[in-house]
């Protein structure tokens, strides 16, 4: 297993302040890593950064040993996708436009699509359980409908690498397993290498093998899951008291919280 | 996509009625078998080139509107929002005052428009990044002190300038100087084809501009691209026929109600239903109170506002 994305002492934020603080962090080929911390903790700008949304002030980003930013932007995003956490924009498309958007980078200039783009497109429409909204309108859908569409793009692009900011803090829990059930798949039978931004600890700690701590733009700690999310590192980042037993079925750690009255009672 | 293409079959055939409409209509009105003859030929050839010089303006003013409606994500962009208009009008006023040739209002009317482009430009970029609020912004207030001193002169100088003025505040279709139009004609139409090339950018960028970096579109680069092509179309266009205001906001949005989104359908079909907009209000233009002719920017805000309503209230997709 090689070193796909290698992030090189970066900082970064945004004006005068820095959000990212001296991060170094190797993602593996075949990761399925999760992105952790409080909010304001910097994950999604480390994700800007590792999409080239934000240039870093400091060190350097390699995706397969070349800087990310002297590749071509296309090359790059045949190679690297990225999964927003809400659709935004022009709602008015059809879902067949939207997931054709992921040929972009494929396609020349001028170049139209051709079937070989539309099989794919519908390849990934499969992949999400979502073909049959092909020929939808993306306002006429649902949120959970919604997100498969934009993984379904994402996978259009072909990539080897997904980042994805909190897919699925908008759904349900039903929808929240579905999204992450797909993305172990993609992970496990396609080798794609995933990277996304969880809010839900026991989510992460059953889907991922690596799990990144974040903790005000720097990394906390790094490791499997049951070396981070130990009650200790827990209180640590998230200033909260919590519960970690093991999870009956997984045999990862389960995070169970605990409300501050009964805290008090114990003591 | 076959609905699609019927319905910008239809379009097509709504423009060649509206053609041969231009054709017989006028101050005088004549059968379509007298036009051909040769007596007519010097009417035919002048009202053929006027429906051109519509039809020109329809499209370069409608695609332009599409571009900046898509890059700055804002419904209200308009060819005219980064200040062409008032610079090109202010620096007519000034033609005007100091007695400048007829002949030469067109190259005045066009370095206004670009001087005043180049300073919003400049106002709205902070180092290498341009920002769609800050050119949004300075469009607008760049237009409002252009407009100010326009006033400010028309008023201090009197009417005769005025009168001459109006002319290129509410837009013209009579042809005067057949070669102008045939060299405003070259960068119309290829700022068309280029956005054009541009219609798959234009439809990732609609859906946020991150977004569109995340799927390889270098969006900064293709902003000042697309701002550039669409101030000269805009510069160009003033010059023959002045400030034609509504077809540059309202028929892309016309559009979009009716055929989505896409900007691979829905730069044709706007270029189709802006030329019948535009050869239809400029029949109106000449006919309504012939020999009088209206300026063509007051009958496309009369016509254009309320049939953009009716299809706003009976639009499914807004």
């Amino acid at each position: 297993m090689g070193v796909l994305l290698k992030i090189n002492n970066v900082s970064a934020g945004y004006y005068k302040e820095d959000v990212i603080k001296d991060i170094s962090l190797d993602i593996n080929d075949g990761d399925f890593m999760g992105l952790l911390g409080p909010n304001g903790s910097g994950k999604t700008t480390l994700l800007r950064l590792a999409t080239r949304v934000l240039h870093p002030k400091k060190g350097e980003i390699r995706f397969k040993e070349k800087n990310i930013f002297g590749m071509d932007l296309k090359e790059f995003c045949r190679n690297v996708a990225f999964v927003s956490q809400e659709v935004s924009g022009d709602f008015s498309f059809s879902v067949m436009e939207i997931v054709l958007m992921g040929r972009i980078p494929h396609l020349k200039r001028l170049q139209f699509e051709t079937k070989t783009d539309l099989k794919i497109a519908e390849d990934a429409l499969s992949l999400t359980d979502s073909l049959h909204l092909k020929e939808k309108m993306l306002d006429e859908l649902s949120a959970g409908e919604r997100q498969r569409i934009i993984i379904a793009r994402a996978l259009a692009q072909e990539p080897i690498l997904l980042f994805l900011d909190e897919p699925t803090s908008h759904l349900d829990i039903g929808h929240q397993i579905q999204i992450l059930d797909l993305l172990k798949k993609l992970n496990r039978q396609n080798n794609l290498t995933v990277v996304t931004v969880l809010h839900d600890l026991n989510l992460a700690s059953t889907y991922c093998n690596r799990i990144a701590l974040l903790d005000n733009g720097t990394i906390f700690k790094e490791g499997n899951p049951e070396d981070v999310l130990t009650y200790q590192n827990i209180e640590a980042v998230y200033k909260t008291i919590v519960l970690v037993q093991e999870n009956p079925v997984t045999g990862k750690p389960n995070v169970v919280l605990v409300p501050r009255d009964k805290l008090c009672r114990q003591n | 996509m076959s609905v699609h293409f019927k319905r910008l079959l239809v379009l097509s055939l709504l423009l060649f009625i509206a053609i041969i409409f231009g054709l017989i209509k006028g101050a005088v009105q004549i059968p379509l078998t007298n036009l051909l003859l040769k007596d007519s030929r010097v009417i035919l050839n002048m009202r053929l080139l006027r429906i051109l010089t519509a039809i020109l303006a329809g499209c370069g003013l409608a695609v332009s509107g599409i571009a900046l409606q898509a890059i700055l994500i804002n419904p209200l962009a308009e060819p005219y929002l980064l200040g062409t208009s008032s610079g090109a009008g202010l620096a007519a006023v000034i033609a005007v005052i100091i007695g400048v040739s007829r002949i030469y209002m067109p190259l005045a009317a066009f370095s206004g428009a670009v001087a005043s482009i180049i300073l919003v430009y400049n106002l709205a970029r902070e180092g290498k990044r341009l920002s769609d609020k800050s050119l949004i912004l300075s469009g607008v207030i760049v237009s409002i002190a252009l407009s100010a001193v326009i006033v400010f002169l028309v008023s201090l100088f009197g009417n005769e300038a005025m009168h001459e003025i109006s002319w290129w505040l509410w837009g013209n279709l009579q042809v005067y100087d057949y070669k102008l139009i045939l060299l405003v004609s070259i960068p119309v139409i290829s700022g068309i084809i280029a956005i054009y090339i541009f219609s798959q950018d234009l439809n990732a960028i609609s859906m946020g501009e991150e977004e569109a970096i995340h799927l390889g579109i270098d969006t900064q680069n293709i902003k000042k691209i697309l701002i550039l092509i669409t101030a000269l179309i805009t510069a160009s266009l003033i010059c023959i026929c002045g400030i034609i205001g509504f077809v540059g906001l309202i028929v892309p949005h016309m559009m979009r109600l009716v055929v989505g989104p896409n900007h691979k359908v829905l730069i044709p079909a706007t270029c189709l239903a802006a030329s019948v907009f535009m050869v239809a209000c400029d029949i109106i233009a000449r006919t309504v109170f012939a020999p009088v002719e209206i300026p063509i920017g007051v009958i496309t805000a009369v016509i254009g506002a309320p049939v953009f309503m009716v299809l706003l209230k009976k639009g499914k997709r807004v």
